[in-house]
């Protein structure tokens, strides 16, 4: 049995009158891939922003539920929110590096944590480019303007920018969404090799890519769970029937 | 076949109403450029008459103390125009470096603090004071401001410090509404990627938000600038028009719309008296014209940052 590092039971949310969630045990095991999966508009965008409580700020939503990283609450009393999320990175579909150096990007996170000490960020940001396997591309204009980097630069240093803080997990929605095929498929090469060191769940409507990296994914429909699995078992061998309709792309 | 053609060759009604349209435009267009250059060459024709005619060296009208058009001294008029310079200046600066704070205050109320309840109050606060005019502002300060003044500081009242919180009042406005604009022009994304990422709410106001809205902020700045250097009945009821050097931040003092405003109906065309203060209305010129390059340089680095 794999060791799991965040679990989550009967995860119930709505946004006002609307239950966007009604219900779900999903649990992720540490240095794997985890893919959602599922049409659009089934939540599973809410429920990856559940895992880091960046849905604490939408007005009128309502979260139940157990929520657990390692043992601990991440809806718990006395859990600090912004410790929370330097445990938990997460990276968003659109590339949004802020308007300022690639550098300052990236350190973005631990210097709001306070880390004041040259040396110590330097490093961290060769640690993390080259973890996002950007480095080569970027080491010679570190104080250029980010948003003049190509679309997939911009993601990947995205993804440098929330491994720079050392999370534990790191969450990713749609991250190549908004990228052309062959920076998708470098993300997808350099998540391959982050799972070493983290545990990564992605969203993706890319069936395909679902397939090439995951180790496990879930099918979501409707605000609810309807499988989860290891990846060879839901594109393969399916429970259920609805999972089997839409890997075969019969809707959604 | 020669159905097409016929059809294809003929100008349709659409097309002649196309250039109707399209001349009627231009001609107000050229109609509008024709007063703009109109208006500039009026002024810089009637301003440059003090130093041509009059023989005023330039040198010596901005640098010049003394204001007294009607006194002549070594063969040219008494025309130093720096009191009024320097007044206009110390008011624009004094009042949009205290409006600045309760401006970005006010606005990121509206935009990040309480969007809600911010927008519902503020909006319509700020709608009202923009369409105050500015006669009754200045009726406003002559009643309250200027006789608490007095109080505080004793004198008359009257100065720059009058027209400072005067002038504050009016140009909160402007600056906060376009630094709200500018500050929900950024990206929602750019906010949570700053939380997430441990940021709190504040740090991603300030190390995010303002950041990447300074440009917009800079923008707003100057355009409150321009608003109070150019305003003239406010400002002359409570600056207390002495074309004195402003030493003294309570003492009465003017700026060169309150010079302007008092002395235009005063003199006859063509006097020295009256070249002068054209010559006023040139600096007047010249300074909004700066303001606006100013302006446009700010949006165009704030545009290649992006
Ligand atoms: N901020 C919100 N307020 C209200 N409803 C929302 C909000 N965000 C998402 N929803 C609704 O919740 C459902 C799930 O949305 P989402 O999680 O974005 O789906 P997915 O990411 O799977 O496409 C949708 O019906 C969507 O309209
Ligand atoms: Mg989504």
């Amino acid at each position: 049995m794999e060791k799991q590092i965040l679990t989550t039971k009967n995860v119930k949310l709505s946004y006002g009158d609307f239950e966007a969630l009604h219900g779900i045990d999903l649990a992720f095991n540490e240095h794997e891939i985890t893919a959602l999966i599922g049409p659009s508009g089934c939540g599973k965008s809410t429920y990856l922003r559940c895992l880091n409580r960046m849905n604490d700020q939408i007005d009128g939503v309502n979260i139940s539920g157990e929520f657990k990283l390692h043992d601990t609450d991440i809806y718990g009393e006395n859990t600090d929110v912004v410790e929370l999320r330097k445990h938990i990175g997460m990276v968003f579909q659109q590339p949004n590096p802020f308007p300022m150096s690639i550098y300052d990007n990236v350190v973005f996170g631990l210097r709001v944590a306070g880390v004041r000490d040259k040396a110590k960020l330097d490093e961290a940001v060769q640690t993390a480019l080259k973890q996002a396997a950007i480095w080569d591309e970027v080491k010679d204009k570190l104080d250029q303007n980010a948003l003049a980097l190509s679309g997939g630069q911009q993601q990947r240093i995205c993804i440098a920018r929330a491994l720079a803080v050392s999370p534990d997990v790191l969450l990713l929605d749609e991250p190549t969404s908004a990228l052309d095929p062959h920076s998708s498929r470098q993300i997808e090469a350099t998540l391959l090799q982050l799972k070493e060191q983290y545990t990564i769940i992605t969203v993706t409507h890319n069936l395909q890519q679902a397939a090439r990296i995951a180790d496990r994914t879930a099918f979501f429909l409707q605000g609810d769970l309807i499988e989860a699995a290891s990846t060879k078992q839901i594109f393969m061998n399916p429970e259920h029937e609805q999972t089997r309709d839409f890997i075969t792309g019969r809707f959604g | 076949m020669d159905k097409i053609r016929e059809s294809i060759l003929t100008t349709s009604r659409a097309s002649k109403l196309e250039r109707r349209g399209k001349i009627i435009s231009l001609t107000c267009l050229g109609g509008i450029c024709l007063v703009v250059v109109a208006i500039f060459g009026f002024i810089a024709y009637r301003g440059l008459m003090t130093f041509t005619s009059d023989h005023v060296s330039i040198i010596k009208f901005l640098t010049g103390t003394e204001w007294n058009p009607s006194v002549s001294k070594n063969g040219a008029p008494l025309v130093g125009a720096l009191p009024m310079i320097a007044g206009s200046f110390l008011i624009t600066i004094l009042a949009t470096v205290l409006a600045i704070p309760f401006a970005i205050g006010t606005a990121l109320m509206m935009t990040d603090i309480t969007p809600k309840t911010g927008t519902r109050i503020l909006q319509p606060v700020l709608e009202l004071l923009v369409g105050i005019p500015s006669v009754v502002y200045g009726f406003i300060g002559l009643t309250v401001v200027v006789p608490a003044i007095r109080t505080v500081f004793g004198g008359s009242g009257f100065g720059i410090l009058s027209g400072t919180f005067v002038l504050f009042v009016m140009v909160l406005p402007t600056i906060t509404s376009m630094t709200v604009d500018s500050l929900s022009s950024v990206p929602k994304d750019y906010r949570s990627a700053s939380l997430a990422l441990g940021a709190t709410r504040w740090q991603t106001i300030y190390k995010v938000v303002l950041r990447s809205a300074t440009p917009g902020i800079l923008t707003a700045i100057v355009f409150g600038m321009a608003r109070a250097f150019g305003e003239a009945l406010a400002v002359q009821m409570v600056v207390g028009n002495a074309t004195l050097m402003p030493y003294s931040l309570v003492a009465p003092a003017s700026t060169l719309t309150s010079v302007l405003t008092t002395g235009i109906g005063n003199t006859v065309m063509g006097t020295v008296q009256n070249d002068a203060l054209w010559s006023l209305a040139l600096i007047l010129l010249l300074m909004s014209l700066a303001f606006n390059l100013a302006i446009h340089l700010i949006a165009r680095r704030g545009a290649m940052k992006r």
